[in-house]
């Protein structure tokens, strides 16, 4: 009781609406949102998996979905996540040495970032494609 | 006071969450053994994309290839537990929800983990 009305009298520091956004706070956004889309995103690996090991007429199944427009869309957005999540991890990384913090390379790596998950996200599925035998 | 240990003893080596920073050092050392590993599993799924039924199975029947999307799927699910168990603790300051949702998600990640490996281990071994 008495914890509730101390937590409720307590002053808040400011959260994300304060703020004037900046590309490395976009960026951090950005991460957690792909993190917690990867986190649901496993179901779809896990199907597969599943699917591949239960019978040519459950994979099919499941093929057929990932085949689809919308199995496609949700797939390129999955590849996104990925890469955009794995950059992202490796900038931490980078700056959990101490490296890199300054107030113009850390915007130039979150710029790096976004940039990079774009690029490599088409160089993935371009390759994909080619593997398709598409070209 | 049957407790003999001083106060310092008690808080020594923790932090806010009572686990110091092992929460963060686990979600490190698993991040850097996901860049490889997700690396190969685009490298796998790019290589395998548009194939047919068989195709997929022998693939995935392949033991060095069944071991790494297995590590990829585990390591994973380590990483992401830690991380959603961050995002919950971050916005859901309800006790009892808190503890709701991190019971959830371990249960998530347990049965997404145990489905995936029990796949792999019928496509290795199962014929």
């Amino acid at each position: 009781m008495s914890r509730k009305t101390a937590a409720a009298a307590r002053p808040l520091s400011p959260h994300l609406q304060i703020y004037r956004l900046i590309p490395t706070m976009l960026m951090s956004i950005v991460h957690r949102i792909t993190g917690g889309a990867l986190y649901f995103g496993t179901l779809l690996l896990a199907w597969w998996l599943i699917a591949a090991a239960t019978s040519e007429h459950a994979f099919d199944i499941a093929n057929a979905f990932f085949g689809s427009w919308l199995g496609r869309l949700i797939l390129l957005g999955y590849t996104w996540a990925l890469l955009h999540h794995l950059l992202g991890g490796i900038r931490h990384l980078i700056w959990d040495t101490g490296s890199w913090m300054g107030k113009e390379t850390s915007t130039r790596l979150a710029r790096a970032t976004i940039i990079g998950s774009v690029v490599l996200t088409l160089l993935v599925w371009i390759a994909g494609y080619a593997a398709r035998g598409a070209f | 006071m049957t407790d003999m240990q001083t106060p310092l003893r008690k808080i020594r080596g923790l932090g806010a969450a009572r686990e110091g920073t092992g929460h963060f050092w686990r979600l490190r050392v698993a991040a850097v053994a996901l860049i490889v590993l997700s690396l190969y599993f685009l490298g796998f799924v790019i290589s395998l994309n548009g194939a047919d039924y068989t195709t997929v199975h022998a693939a995935l029947a392949q033991p060095f290839a069944a071991l790494m999307i297995g590590l990829f799927v585990l390591v994973g699910l380590i990483h992401m537990r830690l991380g959603m168990q961050e995002i919950i603790e971050d916005y859901i300051h309800v006790e009892w929800q808190n503890l709701v949702l991190l019971i959830l998600s371990t249960f998530f990640c347990v049965v997404v983990g145990v489905a995936s490996i029990f796949a792999l281990l019928k496509l290795t071994l199962g014929g």
